[in-house]
Formats: C-alpha cells, structure tokens, sequence
C-alpha cells in the first residue's frame, strides 16, 4: 500500500542503531510492517550508509541492495542502520568509528562483533529481525554473546549485491533474530538467487523448521574444544550438545587438523582482499572529500589516514603485505592452499556426519576494553572462520550461560543444507526430550 | 644495429554495453559521467557482472590471431591508486589470460613474416582525466568516468618486429582483422593505444607508452630508433625505462622521474568466477579475413597481388569492392580506380572510407564503365564529390554533378560534321599548320599533340578513340 | 621481523599514511601477527576437487544509467559535471 509507514521511536540506550528512520514505509507482504534493522555495511537507497566509518560519512546509496529489495518486497519497514566494527573488522563493535555499542544483557560487556548493533537491537526488542553480515563469525559471535539466534548462510546463497564488501570471498548476509522461526522466515525473504552477483548461487529457500532429530549424525571437532576455550563455556556446549543426543541424534566425535592453520588462513585472505576493497575510498566520487590543493597521492594517503580507524589502517597494511611481491607466495598463496584444506576436511567429515557442532565463541562477552591487542582479539574468531572458509552454512543459537552471560552452540552443515543447520537449532531450541 | 620491436595493443570491443555493467558504451558525444552506474562508478556494494559478448568478441580475436584457449582463464585485481580507477584497482586478466601462443602473418621488411602473439588478455577501461588550473591556478584534476568499464583488449606480441614500418604493417594488418572481425571500430576517438617496446641488440629495452594512433607508432619507433642509436655512437648506455610518447612533438620523453617500481599486487578478482570457454572458442565462426579475401580477389576477379592486398587491407573497402557489379570487379582498370585513384584522394584529402556515401561512387564506376563520361571527367567527378563531403559532409549524386560540370562524354558521329568534336578537331587542324605538316612527313608525335588540342579545347569531354579516329579522318583528306 | 622502516615502505604501498608515533606500536603488533602467520608455513596443499562455478555471464543489453545528477549526488563541488580530484601531474 503506498504511502503507509510505521512510526519507530525505539529507546536505544544500548546504542545498537547508527541512524533510526522515525517514520519508516512500509508494505503488503509476509513481513508486512515488521519492523527489520540492516547493518550499516548494506547499501540502502536514499539512506546513509557508512560501514560505521568517518570514510563514508555522509555517503546516502542511490541504490538498494539486493537483499533490501527483498525486505521491501516483502513490506517489512527498513527502520535503522545499526552500528558495527568498521567495515566489519572486529569482535567486539568497538571499532565503530563512532560509538561502541553495549551488550544488553550486560551493559558493561561487549555485544560481539562486527554485527553488534543488529544483534544489541535484537536482543534488547527494539525490533524482531534484523540483517548482519558475516565474513568471519560477525553474525554468529554477536548472536551468541547476546544471546539471540544468528544464521550465516551458505555462500553464495544470499545475495552480495549492495553489500559494501570487505573480504568478499568470505562474506555473507544473513537473519538475526530471538528464535530461529524467526530466523527461518527472513531467511526465506533474503535468499535467493541475484543475477547480479556472479558468485550467487540459484538455491531458493523454503523451509518449514523441523524439530525431528531422530538419526541426525552430530560430529564433534575435538579442536572445537581445545586451547583457549573456557571450561565453563565448553560445558555448557556440551550439556547441549547431549541434550540433542537425548532426543535421539547420533554424536560423533572427531578431527578438524585444519584447524592449526584456519585463522591465519582467514586472516590473510580477509585482509589481503580488504587491502583491495578499501581502495576505492579517495574522496572523489563520495564520502569526505580529499583535498584538491594537494597532490593526488598526498591528499589520498591523508583522506585514507584521517578517515579509517586504527585496526582498519592495519588490516589494509596486513593485505598490502600478505599481497606484495616476494610475499604473495609466502601468505596469499599459502591462505589458499590452507583454506583448500579446510574445505577437504569438511568434506571428509561430512561424509560421516550430517552437522559439525560445538561453540561459537571460546568465551561469553568480553568487557569494554579486555582485548586490548589485535592477535587475541583475532584469537577469538578461532571457532567462527572455518565455516567461512569453506563457504559452509552456520547457525549460534542460546544454549545456556556461564555466570548470567549467553553462550552459543554452533552448529555448521554441508554446502547449501541451510536448512539442516536450521533444523538441529530448532530441534535444541525446543528443548525437553522428544 | 637490429632493432628489436615488441607491441602491447589495447582496442576497445565494439559492444553495446560495458565490461562489467549494463551502461551504454556510445558516450562519445555525451556530457560526462552520464553513463555510469553504481558497478563503472566504483560505488560501494556493486559487483561486476561479465559481458558475454565481450568474452565472444575477445575469442574471435584469438581465434583470428591463431590462439590456443587454455581451459581456464580468469580475472585478477590489478591494484593500483589513480583517480581515472573507480575501484582503486583495474579488472584484469593476469596469469591466465583467455588465449596464448597465436600469430599473424604480415608482410615484413623481407617478404612474408610471420608474428608471434604471446598472449590476448581482457580488461577494463580506465576513466577519463582532464587536467586543469596551471600558472596562476592551483592545479587539479577532473574526472569523467563514461569510458571507465569499457571493454578492451590487450593483445600482446613476441619481440619478432624489425623495424618502425613492420610495426606499422603489423598494427594495419592487426586492425584489418579486428575489423573483419566486427568487433572493432578503429573510427571512434581513443579506440587503440598502443605500448612499444624497443631495443637494438645488445642493449636494454626501453618501453614507449601512450601511442594513440597508427601512424604514431611509426613516428615513437623511428624516433627512438634514432634517439638509441645517437646514444649508443656517442658511447652512452640505453638505460631501461618507461617513455612517453608526445604525439604533438613526435618525441618520446623519459617518465622515470617519480615512477616508483610499481607493484600491482595482483590476485584473482573474488568476484567473478572463472572462464571455460575452449569448447566455445572451438564452435565460434569467424568470417572471411583479409588473407583469405586477398586470395579470393585474385582467384575470382583475376586482380594483381598487390591490388588484391591494397583492396582487401580495410575491411570497408574490401566490401566496396565485393559489391560493385560483377563485370566491374573483373576489370583491372576498376581495381587500378579505387585501388589508386579513390584511396589515393581519399588520403590526398586526409580523408576515411567512413563516413562517404561509397553508393555514389559505385554509381560513378558505372558510369565511368558505360562510357558515359571519360577517365579523366571520372576523376574531376570524384575529387569535386570528395571536396563537397569535407565541405559539408554530404554531395550531390553524381549525375548531378556530371551535369553541372558539363562533363558527359561529348560523342563523335561517324560521318557527320556538326559534332562538337569534330568541330574542335577542324579547329586544331587549322591553328597548328606546322604539326600538320609534321604529321604529313610522318611524325607520330604531331597527332598526339593535336589529340591534346582537341581535348582541352572539349574540356575532356572527348573520348579519346574518337579523337583519334576523327583526327586521322581529317587529316588522312578523307574530306 | 619488519623493522619501522619496512612499516613505513608498506605504509607507501598501501597508500596509508602512518604517524611517526605511532610507527613502533604498530611495527612490534605486525610482528606479532606476522609471526603468527608463519604457521601458514606449515601448509601442504591437497588436490581437492572443488565444486566450482564458471562461465557466470550477462547478456550485451543496455540498462539505464544513473543520470549525471545522480551520478554526482555524493560528491563534494563538481565542476561542468565532472569529479573533481587532487592532481596527478
Ligand atoms: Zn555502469
């Protein structure tokens, strides 16, 4: 119905939202006025989008992104852009150009990174769904230390189309919400295949959550229980994980040995096409401008200096290097070779189990400020990136708490079986025994 | 001293849209950045999205050029910072490029040469930069990005050329196919760029950029020729390094001043997927080209090889010719009109094939074949069409134009004397009693002059047999 | 190891300007990464069969383009509808 909005007024004091559209518009459809936030890396016509950076400050897209185009088909409201780490590099959403966002179950700690605001919007009411984006666990992190349901889907599965790309062999959009119907259902909205992104594949998605878990082969990685992963939180894991066996899934532990080299894989990848992506932003075309008395290299390197924070200044430094000749070899090269066995273990173990599981996070949600240097801070990614890697479905949904904070249970499936993640979540989320 | 020439081409494909992007590629005569969109324009969000046809156009060139398609090509990032790059890098092929290992066969300083093409490779089109300010005005720099995304191609040569003139020759033959081809419009402003590299045996290469045009690649080399010779006689050492090519100036100038070694940190572009298009390049036909047309001609119309080779070296003019009558095309003296007379005032005028109406001129022929107006009145016909297309851009038909010069063909009646050219010859006879004298005692010379009388004083118009015959009539006493 | 010297030579390539203070915090915290990475080192590649996708192609059809206003929506004080950037010569 043209013309129709819904007010949106929310108390963000949790500060999940960049912006906030007061009086949004809205349609006829299966989100018909649901109100849905998108992360601030998703292009929105007429709507500013800066990736919560000074870069793109004051940037408004004169197009939607494809998955945009989908809510609004739909008739959801677009009511907000919410805050995350710069470009999307960080844990924590404290490397927001702007504001760091906080964790509403704890106001004191973290929401998790790099979708902290979606998840923080989420978790605290303000709206039922929201869109992240997930390059190395920014969907799925956020989810678990706020305690909400987050999907990274298949690559490939939902469009990248108007996604403002940081590692774009990595990343993904994907459904943020309090129950994984929920996150069924704006997965159903935003997937789908989009001729305009070459890398999507055409796997439309409709799906009906089943809880019957009966025969499911459940593989257990060993590594997801290892160095760095807080007991408490592998308990909790564990207790859930044993929990699905009750309700009759079969569990199998078993061997990722990839997993010694995953993040420096990740790593090196994700920064070395950031290096790439992050180009772009001279000042000429838009964003702040770049000074045009000075010569072109001396304006750029200080537009580039003045407008990206300090951890995206070194991921672009990292991907410079990792990509540099002598060097390409030594790390691009060597990330792809890792990252092929990444996808071959995977592939092994798929062929005896139907879903890996384990922790999404090693921790629950850090305080403001506790990592304070960038190698722990990419530690905690550690259980997060392998499903990036191999391109696989993954899928945090609350399976308990350690000391009053969330703790997620990942669960990661075969190559385009979205579905199947979203079927085990449900099958826990609906707890009890069968 | 051998000189040893390699050629970097780039032309752009004659699609309708760009590389990567639904935008019109016909900006020409647009205002700037009125054809972009998100994808050319580098906004953040937008992916690119391969033209087919580009990929099509592209494998017709290899095929043409004799290339092996490798199984799997792809594009990388060329990474590197300018303003006319909307991405910060280039879309490029890298190392695996579409096609490898072909060759086209020239006509070389010796005779029949044939040129090895290391590689052909697509890519993007780099926007366009005006520089402004100056002196009094700070400097700075303007952009326009309707020719960023358009497709081009890069074909690349083994260093296998001799000289400037084989460069040349190599480029000419190069366009000849790409525009047999279909897929290249040597036409359009900043269509081919070419980067030479040159060295003389023995000595460092030097690489000459920013050569926009044929004949320019003839004048850098011949310049550097030179440059490097003078260098190498007065003891010095060709040092390696990039030149510019000043087309106005007809020098080149050393560029190494701020270049820093460049490092393009290449990587395959994440967001394309890869070619496998061999099967493809096998299936895809490619039309006649020049080689074989230049055969043909000689075979079917019976022209000399060096007509044949004049005639089939642009491709607008090979179609000329293919469709004028076919009683015309076997005729020598048609190859000799548009081979020698129409070129060569086309090129006396510094003008193309493009844009004449060649329907004219095939009317023209006909004319000239039926008789109807002299050799000579054929030419004066053609230059004044010719000089009112500069003028205006358009000409009369050339009737019209036969007409308003007076031009047709003045006929001599076999007995009569009332015809104008036997009036004009009664004339001569009686102006020049000293050559009709001559002729008397048997000097041939005297009727050819007095065949030159008869014909300035019918402006031409005369046809010279019957000259000849009526003159002989005359001065034989046959009256 | 990196030294100061080598960050500010990426620093150029990258195109990123580095404050001299903070050249030293971010030398020793490359290092560390760096050294980090070596695993990498350990790698060996598996021929592995990946599922792939390939030939990924549009058709050569015209779609409107922004318009030139559009195009210049975002950007700070164009001149005759033109970008105006910092020089280059
Ligand atoms: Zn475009």
């Amino acid at each position: 119905m043209p013309g129709r909005t819904i007010s949106f007024h929310p108390d963000d004091r949790y500060a999940a939202f960049l912006r906030t559209i007061p009086e949004a518009p809205c349609g006829d459809g299966r989100l018909a006025a649901v109100p849905v936030a998108v992360k601030d890396n998703i292009s929105t016509a007429g709507i500013e989008t800066t990736c919560a950076s000074r870069i793109l400050e004051g940037y408004v897209p004169p197009y939607d992104a494809t998955v945009v185009e989908r809510l609004k088909k739909a008739g959801a409201a677009i009511v907000g852009k919410t805050n995350m780490d710069e470009f999307g590099m960080g844990t924590t959403t404290e490397n927001s150009a702007f504001w760091p966002t906080k964790n509403p179950v704890d106001p004191s700690r973290v929401p998790g990174g790099s979708s902290g605001g979606s998840a923080a919007a989420v978790a605290a009411g303000l709206v039922p769904l929201a869109l992240g984006t997930d390059t190395g666990g920014s969907i799925r992190c956020p989810a678990a230390f706020c305690g909400i349901v987050g999907l990274k889907p298949t690559y490939g599965r939902v469009s990248r189309y108007g996604l403002i790309a940081y590692a774009n062999s990595l990343e993904q959009i994907g459904p943020m919400a309090r129950t994984v119907a929920d996150v069924n259902l704006l997965m159903e909205v935003i997937a789908g295949h989009d001729p305009r992104d070459s890398t999507s594949r055409d796997c439309p998605y409709h799906h009906a959550p089943d809880p019957e878990i009966r025969g499911v082969r459940i593989g257990v990685p060993e590594e997801f229980f290892g160095e760095g992963v807080d007991p408490r939180v592998a308990s909790v894991v564990w207790d859930a994980i044993s929990l699905l066996e009750r309700k009759g899934a079969e569990v199998i532990t078993c061997r990722m040995p990839s997993m010694a080299y995953a993040l420096a894989a990740y790593y090196v990848t994700c920064t070395s096409e950031a290096s790439s992506n992050l180009a772009r932003f001279d000042g000429v075309r838009y964003g702040p401008p770049a000074d045009t008395k000075k010569p072109w290299h001396e304006a750029f390197q200080e537009r580039r200096r003045e407008g990206f924070g300090e951890e995206v200044r070194r991921r672009i430094m990292l991907g410079t290097f990792a990509l540099s000749s002598g060097y390409y070899g030594k790390y691009y090269a060597k990330a792809q070779a890792a990252r092929n066995n990444v996808r071959a273990d995977f592939e092994r173990l798929f062929r005896e189990v139907d879903v890996l599981a384990g922790p999404t996070m090693p921790t629950v949600a850090f305080r403001f400020g506790e990592k304070s240097d960038p190698l722990s801070m990419y530690l905690s990614d550690i259980l997060t990136v392998p499903a990036n890697l191999a391109g696989v479905p993954a899928i945090s949904v609350p399976c308990g708490k350690v000391e009053g904070l969330p703790v997620g249970l990942q669960v990661m499936g075969r190559w385009m079986e979205d579905e199947r993640v979203v079927d085990v979540a449900y099958a826990f989320e609906q707890g009890g025994s069968a | 001293m051998t000189v040893i020439v390699g050629l970097e081409i780039h032309c752009q494909l004659d699609t309708a849209t760009k590389l990567f992007c639904g935008c019109s590629t016909d900006y020409r005569d647009d205002p700037p950045n009125s054809h972009v969109c998100p994808v050319c324009l580098g906004l953040p969000g937008s992916l690119p999205k391969v033209n087919k046809k580009a990929v099509e156009y592209a494998l017709k060139v290899a095929k043409a050029l004799n290339c092996e398609v490798p199984e799997e090509s792809e594009f990388s990032r060329k990474n590197y910072f300018y303003p006319d790059l909307d991405k910060g890098y280039q879309i490029t092929q890298y190392d695996k490029p579409l096609a490898v290992c072909g060759y086209l066969d020239i006509e070389g300083d010796e005779g029949e040469k044939r040129v090895r093409i290391t590689r052909v490779h697509m890519e993007e089109d780099p926007g366009r930069l005006v520089h402004k300010g100056g002196a009094d005005r700070p400097k700075y720099t303007l952009v326009d990005y309707n020719r960023a995304g358009i497709p081009l191609i890069e074909i690349v040569t083994e260093p296998d050329l001799r000289s400037p003139k084989e460069a040349r020759r190599f480029l000419n033959k190069l366009r000849a196919t790409l525009e047999y081809l279909g897929v290249f419009d040597s036409e359009k402003e900043g269509s081919l760029r070419v980067d030479a590299n040159i060295s003389l045996a023995g000595s460092e290469r030097v690489e000459v950029k920013n050569i926009t045009s044929y004949k320019g690649v003839e004048k850098a080399l011949t310049f550097e020729v030179t440059r490097q010779k003078n260098a190498i006689r007065r003891g010095q050492k060709i040092v390696r390094e990039t030149r510019h090519f000043v087309e106005a100036r007809g020098v080149t100038t050393s560029s190494r001043s701020k270049e820093m070694e460049q490092d393009y940190r290449y990587f395959p572009e994440p967001d394309l997927r890869p070619l496998r298009v061999r099967d493809w390049a096998e299936e895809i036909e490619i039309p006649e080209l020049p080689d074989s047309r230049k055969q043909r001609f000689i075979d079917d119309y019976g022209l000399s090889p060096t007509h044949a080779a004049t005639l089939t070296g642009d491709w607008q003019i090979a179609e000329f010719y293919d469709s004028l009558p076919a009683d015309l095309k076997v005729s020598t003296a048609t190859a000799t009109w548009v081979a020698d007379t129409l070129l060569g005032e086309l090129n006396y005028r510094d003008m193309s094939i493009r844009g004449v109406p060649l329907d004219h001129f095939k009317e023209l022929l006909i004319i000239r074949q039926s008789g109807d107006i002299t050799e000579k009145a054929a030419v004066e016909v053609l230059r004044s069409l010719l000089d009112q297309i500069r003028e205006s851009g358009t000409c009369e038909l050339p009737r019209q134009c036969i007409g308003r010069l007076g031009l047709f063909a003045i006929a001599a009646t076999e007995e009569g004397a009332d015809d104008p050219v036997t009036a004009a010859a009664r004339e001569a006879i009686a102006e020049n009693p000293q050559a009709v004298a001559d002729f008397g005692t048997g000097k041939k010379e005297a009727l050819n002059f007095l065949v030159g009388q008869v014909m300035r004083k019918t402006r031409g118009c005369a046809k010279p047999g019957d000259v000849n015959r009526v003159l002989t009539r005359l001065l034989s006493g046959d009256e | 190891m990196i030294t100061e010297r080598d960050t500010e030579h990426i620093g150029q390539l990258a195109d990123i300007a580095i404050h001299r203070e903070e050249l030293a915090l971010f030398t020793s915290r490359f290092n560390e990464i760096l050294e980090y990475f070596d695993i990498l080192d350990t790698v060996e590649a598996v021929k592995e069969e990946e599922e792939r996708s390939y030939n990924i192609l549009r058709e050569d059809e015209v779609v409107p383009s922004l318009s030139q206003e559009e195009a210049l929506a975002n950007t700070t004080g164009p001149e005759e509808g033109f970008f105006r950037a910092p020089r280059v010569m």
